[in-house]
């Protein structure tokens, strides 16, 4: 539970997409509401110009029809008047019309009265303890029986403004919303581009063998350039450093093998010259330790080798008939058994791979030294091909280790080799690591009438030798 | 429910108005055999027995609902309800009136208070205002003729025939044409208004109303009783729906093929009245189906096919609940139709 909660949150956490994908909504959501605001005010603007033209329009039409009968004034209500107020479909009505003093002369008596007398005035007021808006109109008359001015007001309640502001509004939202997801996806797009260099860098860094410490190719923008190259840099530190142990080790492995030859060299000189049974035992003891320490030793050498080799040098096309023949030629088989026999298995075909000769050799001579060692005569040395596959093996007649030291084998060679004493371990670990190196894989296991050590290769196919 | 209905009629009856004198009827229902828990006072310029079926109908699907049934002339009805709105009376549950530019006046002087329902919201936009208004029926504004009296060839289809018959220099038709009078009667006024919007043919009515020494009389049952009995030959502007539920056998009903106007009865329910739930329940139940057609049946709601001769639907003029009616209520304006009006029928009082 905690575990898979940590996994999901991390991706979260670092992933830089979603970051800036956050950073973009936020940016849109404060710029959204800044344009709901700014639209919310131009509705309201917008509803109350139109509306107010309306009210304009209807008290001048009531000014209009009013007239001066028997020296008095006479509104002749026009109908067009009150219409156009209708168009505010829900909203209450007030008009009056009031001579200078204030006199009603007709409409409703609550209609407010405006405080300065221009001859058109907008003002807001009350209406049946409603918010409302209201215009009045002045017309001066000026008859042989009547002079004056009367005031014209209408007013209406604001629910048709109110309504057309919020639908402005709504309106201008919609085309906000929109374009706030056409910017949010235009930007995941644009976001999702610009990234892609970081993505290839990480991917190309996963890709990557974890011995290849060469420098990766800087491409990409600026930002990503800088980082592949302290990447690079810091490559080049830990790769002197890791060339520096190498060295080190074969250094030891090469200036210790004269002390060890000559302590065995000594150790069996004083053998062979007789002592006493007890020490005599001890001697044996020490012969075998010492014997054994070579080899080690020399295994070890045999790997610093292969590894500098499988990183050092280009793989070429290799038959590994030749190899075979190769190491069957050195005969050090007749050093370390006389008496075993060993058979080369090959036949007329050229069997092309693509590796580095000199690791071949050290792998072949590793799986042939450890069957002379561990296994019995005969012996078989061979190379097959089985279509796009060629193989190189190693058989004996013997029954192989037992399955529980097979199965460690064939998981952690050095921990075996460096355990046992004997270097069984580390050869088949030199085996695995040149197999690799050159894109194959390292079988191990009982055959007909045997045991059998196999590298596999991918062939060089006859059509692409010749 | 007929069981019930006898109930009712038994429960049904006419109280003498002691206290209020501009109330001319009031009647009580209530369902039989329940004890209603409230009141709902309706007033209304609607003849009691006209509405009656509906209000029983209402009591007995409501039976926690008495109604207290109070019939008003339409002027009266406006002046005690701007009373009650200023405080000075007692306020009704409900108003129903066919004084409609009362109503809308009452509206927008924030007398009427709101209600949003299924049926209200229903309603087309001439027929409501501000959810505070709402036209229930459709009643048209006819000319009527006795049947008797009246030879067939006569009988104006158009208000321009009826101009010829009030112009011909000889006619059986002087001082036998009545309408409404509109000084006593908000509806007459109504109508009267509505046509000098209408149609130029209003001077010429007016003309020939006084070239022919017509009657400016009162209330629809009166007149529809007036041409039934041979007083009156022909009315202008008689409600439709009376003419009907009266049910005169010697009367012609005429729906102008000119135009007719349409009326739609506006129904209230005032901001301090008492009992608003059951005004809003009997509201619903009257623009209900089941409401609807109890109104069909009073000839209350026109119906489209009805008529012999079908009226085209681009002459039907209904009366939109709108603040336009304004308008019908202002003082000057009113004086000055007033005036006019009168000019045309104190003529010949004067004159001849």
């Amino acid at each position: 539970m905690n575990d898979s909660g940590a996994r999901a949150a991390v991706p979260f956490r670092t992933s830089l997409m979603s970051r800036v994908m956050l950073g973009v909504l936020a940016l849109l959501t404060a710029g959204g509401m800044i344009v709901a605001l700014a639209a919310l005010a131009y509705g309201k603007q917008a509803a109350r110009q139109s509306y107010d033209r309306l009210l304009v329009g209807a008290a001048q039409d009531i000014a209009e029809s009013t007239k001066i009968v028997n020296g008095a004034p006479v509104v002749d209500l026009p109908v067009s008047a009150f219409s156009l107020l209708s168009l505010a479909l829900d909203d209450r009505i007030s008009y009056a019309v009031r001579e200078a003093d204030g006199t009603l002369l007709t409409g409703y008596d609550t209609a407010p009265i405006t405080r300065d007398g221009g001859d058109l005035t907008l003002f807001d007021d009350k209406l049946h303890e409603e918010a409302a808006r209201f215009a009045t109109v002045a017309r001066r008359f000026a008859e042989r029986d009547y002079s004056g001015t009367v005031y014209f007001t209408v007013g209406h309640t604001l629910r048709a403004r109110n309504v057309m502001a919020i639908e402005l509004t709504k309106t201008a939202l919609m085309g906000v919303g929109v374009a706030g997801l056409i910017l949010m996806i235009s930007a995941f797009f644009v976001i999702r581009s610009t990234m892609r260099p970081l993505q290839h860098m990480a991917s190309d860094l996963l890709k990557r063998d974890p011995y290849d410490l060469t420098p990766m190719p800087t491409q990409g923008p600026a930002e990503v350039t800088v980082a592949i190259a302290a990447m690079n840099q810091f490559m080049r530190r830990l790769d002197r450093q890791v060339s520096a142990m190498r060295n080190l080790i074969s250094d030891a492995a090469h200036q210790l093998r004269t002390p060890v030859a000559a302590i065995r060299a000594h150790a069996e000189l004083v053998a062979e010259q007789g002592v006493s049974g007890e020490q005599q035992q001890g001697l044996e003891r020490l012969l075998k330790r010492t014997r054994s320490l070579g080899s080690l030793l020399d295994q070890m050498l045999s790997r610093a080798m292969v590894i500098h080799r499988t990183d050092n040098a280009p793989p070429e096309p290799v038959d590994l008939r030749d190899i075979a023949l190769h190491v069957i030629e050195l005969e050090d088989h007749m050093v370390l058994s006389p008496e075993a026999v060993v058979e080369l298995v090959i036949d007329g075909d050229e069997v092309m791979v693509f590796a580095d000769e000199i690791s071949l050799r050290e792998a072949v001579k590793n799986m042939l030294t450890n069957a002379l060692k561990h296994g019995s005569s005969p012996i078989r040395v061979g190379v097959t091909r089985k279509g796009t596959l060629a193989e190189i093996w190693v058989a004996d007649a013997g029954v192989g280790p037992a399955p529980e030291v097979l199965a460690q084998v064939g998981s952690r060679f050095e921990r075996f080799a460096a355990s046992k004493g004997a270097s069984a371990g580390l050869g088949l670990s030199i085996v695995n690591a040149v197999a690799e190196a050159f894109q194959g894989s390292m079988h191990i296991g009982q055959v007909e009438g045997g045991f059998r050590v196999t590298m596999t290769f991918p062939a060089m196919g006859g059509d692409n030798a010749q | 429910m007929r069981n019930s209905w006898l109930w009712v009629a038994l429960k049904f009856a006419l109280l003498v108005p002691a206290t209020v004198s501009a109330q001319e009827k009031m009647a009580q229902f209530s369902a039989p055999e329940a004890q209603a828990e409230v009141t709902l006072v309706l007033r209304s310029t609607t003849d009691i027995d006209v509405l009656q079926p509906i209000i029983e109908a209402f009591v007995v699907q409501n039976p926690e609902i008495a109604v207290t049934y109070e019939q008003w002339g339409s002027n009266a009805l406006f002046e005690n309800s701007l009373a009650a709105c200023a405080g000075d009376a007692g306020s009704a549950s409900a108003v129903f009136s066919s004084g409609v530019h009362q109503m809308i006046d009452l509206v927008n002087r924030a007398c009427a208070s709101a209600y949003r329902s299924e049926q209200t919201t229903a309603l087309p936009a001439a027929r409501r205002w501000r959810d505070e208004l709402w036209g229930i029926t459709k009643e048209p504004a006819v000319i009527i003729y006795n049947t008797d009296l009246v030879p067939a060839e006569d009988a104006p289809k158009t208000r321009f025939a009826l101009l010829d018959l009030m112009r011909r220099p000889t006619s059986i038709y002087r001082g036998k044409i009545a309408t409404y009078n509109i000084e006593a009667s908000g509806l007459g006024y109504l109508f009267a208004f509505m046509d000098s919007l209408e149609a130029s043919t209003f001077g010429a009515l007016l003309e020939g109303f006084s070239r022919t020494d017509a009657v400016a009389t009162c209330c629809s049952s009166e007149i529809i009783k007036g041409v039934s009995k041979g007083d009156y030959l022909i009315a202008y502007n008689v409600l439709g729906s009376y003419v009907d539920s009266a049910t005169f056998d010697n009367i012609g009903v005429i729906h102008p093929q000119d135009y007719t106007l349409f009326l739609s009865r506006a129904y209230m329910i005032p901001k301090d009245g008492p009992e608003k739930q059951a005004a809003a329940l009997l509201l619903d139940f009257m623009l209900s189906p089941r409401g609807q057609s109890l109104l069909k049946a009073r000839n209350l709601f026109y119906a489209e096919n009805s008529d012999a001769s079908p009226l085209p639907k681009s002459a039907e003029r209904g009366i939109a609940i709108e603040p336009t009616l304004l308008v019908a209520g202002d003082k000057h304006r009113r004086e000055q139709f007033v005036n006019l009006w009168r000019s045309a029928f104190a003529q010949h009082d004067t004159a001849r």
